[in-house]
């Protein structure tokens, strides 16, 4: 037993390291609410990285897949993650992407992997629904056979960032009358320009517009479109759930988050002494850093077994649950530290930065919004109760 | 990065889990701590015939060639069975102390006795007044002809009323909370002037207020450097506390798979009460806890071989997590056990006290942050 990396591994380690410093895009740095970054900004690391064939390393190699062990893939994430990298959205790469080379067709794999790969088609997901969310099989967005086509009517919800996407992927039910809710629905990828499809924001907390409406009014979509059989589509999502928590610990983001924490706790001033040197703050910041080790570690002999054969089991829930409630940790006590310039919104601000003076540290003007925006992270993805439910079955057996 | 056992250690951690489950079950161990006793001679024995006592030793020093990691799995099954015998104060401390500092003369006395079962050895280094401070000592040894005379008194000495021997911690100059000036003695049991007061423990051992008048400690005792003996100290707590942080987890891994079997037994409104989400969700969350434990104790563990700032920082991170997990797990256990969790009869409340003696075992939840703190601050 030890937890250090093989030569191999630090060789790989430099080599990434190298090629991150020598390409990623200057300028381009996460933002707190992803839709005030530019759709440009938000897919040029993806293309760089799909130039490079390192844009989806956890496929399988004949798609493109990198063939890194998942160490190397940890280490590849926690690189990126030290200059804060805007990484490749999930929703191609990441979740209908690993449903097309599973259970797709040989068109379809044609179709729409490359795009997915190189980062120029941008994909959403439709599963949500005002009446469905964590039960999401009584979603009511119907799919009817008409020819060689299915029409598709409802409406989807919670869509992140779909005002932006050239496709998505959609539960839709295909038999009301089958008789558990889970059999009677279907996997559909729907090109957003078709007639009758339209995406309306949500303006959220943090005022930013991350996620959609969507609505689907007579929405005409080929009959090809089906990914594999009509009413089998639940366990093609159920199957994306696991693929979608794997990385979801976010724990070297956390620890580069733990890092500004840190920065602006020093700078912070308590009686006349940096913010960082009293206890009280301190023990908070601590207990997030050793909870940080444990998810750490924990997420390393998960990793150690993948490469051992085992597949994700109730460790990934486990990841989620944990790693979520050190995000939102996280930005609790950003906020905190920074005081009373949390207040102020920063999107009240002239828009062309023409402010004559400075309105506090610009550390803190992300604080509120980031952390009114993190408390997605508990509910998307199977909210964390959801999560808890997987674990009483799998680990509990109940 | 790898997380496998070897091949050797897979067979320490099967033996110890079969000898566990075979001779120290449930109704066994009662026995043992009701008896006058308080632990089982035999049972000691027998570790020590197997081997177990020197898994985590040198082959030069008699043992098997192992380390930490030997010391890990078997704290773990003794967690898993809440073996009440030294293994912490004798194998890990007094052969820690020896292990690091001892000279060739106090292996050949002490270790290979304490290998073979032959010795058995408390750790005396509380003080009524230090808390958890292992600098904070008004125990003194003055220099005294060749050798030293020792006084004061020893806090809650862990086993002592089973040992022959102590390992004792001392002020040999400097005030009482110096970084130097301190130093570690081997103390005979029967040496004239040591007395105890023996009693019981809530978790089901035994231990002593141990009394030192004027007793007359050669210069050969002196384990380690003549004042200098706080790093020594330090390092082989650390090893202590990784310890007990496995047995935790051990106990915990118990404790929660009781209480699931509890809850699916149990039935009220007509049901098990496992079918209530509620219970369902705080038995995931004691799941959990168990996991990030175990994680922690393996961090500190591994660390244990690094540098003292890296060894000090896991080991204070994996003590404060473990203890706090070793507090939810056996109040949630106890809770779900509903009446049962709060009487004498039921295996549960025994997880539960062993569990929150744990917490403050060579440094509670607090002391750890702290130190945690100030080892950050340092960084």
């Amino acid at each position: 037993m030890n937890l250090e990396f093989t030569a191999e591994e630090n060789a790989f380690r430099d080599e990434v390291r190298s090629f991150i410093e020598n390409n990623y895009p200057q300028n381009i740095e996460r933002a707190a609410v992803q839709d005030d970054m530019s759709p440009e900004d938000m897919t040029a690391w993806h293309k760089i990285l799909g130039k490079k064939g390192w844009s989806v390393p956890a496929w399988p190699e004949q798609y493109g897949g990198t063939g890194w062990t998942p160490t190397q893939r940890y280490i590849w994430s926690e690189e990126n993650a030290r200059v804060n990298a805007v990484m490749p959205l999930p929703f191609g790469v990441a979740m209908v992407a690993p449903v097309i080379y599973t259970f797709g067709n040989e068109e379809q794999k044609a179709k729409h992997l490359p795009g997915i790969r190189s980062g120029e088609v941008w994909w959403c997901q439709g599963y949500s629904e005002p009446g469905a969310g964590s039960d999401l099989a009584s979603l009511k967005t119907t799919a009817v056979r008409d020819g060689d086509d299915y029409i598709l009517n409802g409406q989807k919800t919670w869509t992140t960032l779909a005002q932006h996407a050239d496709w998505g992927f959609f539960l839709c039910r295909t038999d009301p009358d089958a008789p558990k809710p889970q059999q009677g629905i279907s996997f559909i990828l729907v090109d957003m320009k078709t007639p009758g499809i339209e995406v309306r924001p949500i303006k959220l907390i943090d005022g930013g517009y991350e996620v959609n409406e969507v609505w689907l009014t007579d929405v005409r979509v080929p009959a090809e479109n089906l990914i594999g059989e009509e009413n089998k589509g639940w366990t093609y999502a159920k199957f994306l759930l696991a693929h979608e928590r794997s990385g979801i610990a976010g724990v070297a983001r956390s620890k580069r988050g733990v890092e500004q924490l840190k920065d602006i706790a020093k700078h912070e001033m308590l009686d006349g002494e940096p913010l960082i040197q009293d206890m009280g703050f301190a023990t908070k910041i601590s207990q997030l850093e050793i909870d940080l080790a444990a998810l750490e570690i924990t997420e390393l002999r998960t990793l150690a077994g993948e490469q051992a054969g085992k597949g994700p089991g109730p460790e990934s829930s486990l990841l989620k649950v944990k790693g979520t409630e050190i995000q939102q940790r996280l930005t609790e006590l950003t906020l905190e530290a920074v005081g009373y310039y949390g207040t102020p919104d920063f999107r009240s601000f002239p828009a062309d930065g023409s402010n004559d003076f400075p309105i506090g540290p610009d550390y803190a003007h992300s604080a509120a919004p980031t952390y009114f925006n993190m408390r997605k992270t508990s509910i998307y993805g199977g909210s964390n109760e959801i999560q808890r439910n997987i674990i009483t079955k799998m680990v509990l057996g109940l | 990065m790898d997380f496998n056992f070897s091949d050797e250690q897979n067979m320490v951690r099967d033996g110890i889990s079969r000898l566990v489950r075979e001779q120290y079950d449930w109704d066994t161990r009662r026995g043992i701590i009701a008896s006058d006793a308080g632990w089982s001679p035999e049972f000691w024995a027998q570790l020590a015939e197997l081997g177990m006592l020197a898994a985590p030793f040198s082959e030069e020093d008699g043992g098997f060639g192992g380390g930490a990691i030997e010391t890990m799995l078997i704290m773990e099954e003794f967690g898993k069975g809440l073996v009440v015998e030294p293994f912490i104060p004798s194998v890990v401390c007094a052969g820690g102390f020896l292990k690091h500092a001892g000279t060739a003369a106090q292996k050949e006395e002490y270790l290979s006795a304490i290998i073979a079962g032959e010795k058995v050895f408390a750790f005396a280094y509380a003080e009524p007044q230090g808390r958890y401070d292992l600098g904070n000592l008004t125990t003194t040894a003055k220099k005294d002809g060749e050798g030293f005379s020792l006084n004061g008194q020893k806090a809650v000495v862990i086993g002592a009323p089973w040992a022959s021997h102590f390992v004792v911690t001392a002020r040999t100059s400097g005030g009482q909370t110096d970084a130097g000036g301190v130093s570690v003695f081997i103390v005979a049991k029967d040496a004239a002037g040591v007395s105890l007061r023996d009693y019981a423990t809530v978790d089901g051992r035994r231990a002593s207020e141990v009394y030192f008048e004027n007793v007359s400690v050669s210069a050969d005792a002196l384990v380690g450097e003549l004042d200098g003996g706080l790093p020594l100290i330090e390092t082989v707590v650390d090893e202590a506390t990784a310890a007990v942080c496995a047995e935790a987890t051990g106990a915990m891994q118990v404790t929660h798979a009781m209480t699931l079997e509890y809850a699916k037994q149990r039935k009220q409104f007509g049901v098990p009460i496992s079918s209530f989400q509620v219970l369902q969700h705080r038995m995931v969350d004691m799941f959990m806890e168990y996991e990030q434990s175990i994680s922690m104790s393996y961090l500190a563990t591994i660390k244990l071989d690094e540098d003292a700032a890296a060894r000090k920082h896991a080991v204070s991170s994996a003590k404060v997590r473990v203890g706090q997990s070793a507090r939810f797990v056996g109040q949630s256990a106890v809770q779900t056990h509903g009446g049962m969790g709060v009487t004498d009869e039921t295996a549960v409340g025994s997880y539960f006290k062993r569990l929150s003696i744990i917490e403050s075992e060579f440094g509670s939840v607090d002391h750890h942050m702290r130190r945690h703190i100030r080892l950050t601050a340092a960084a």
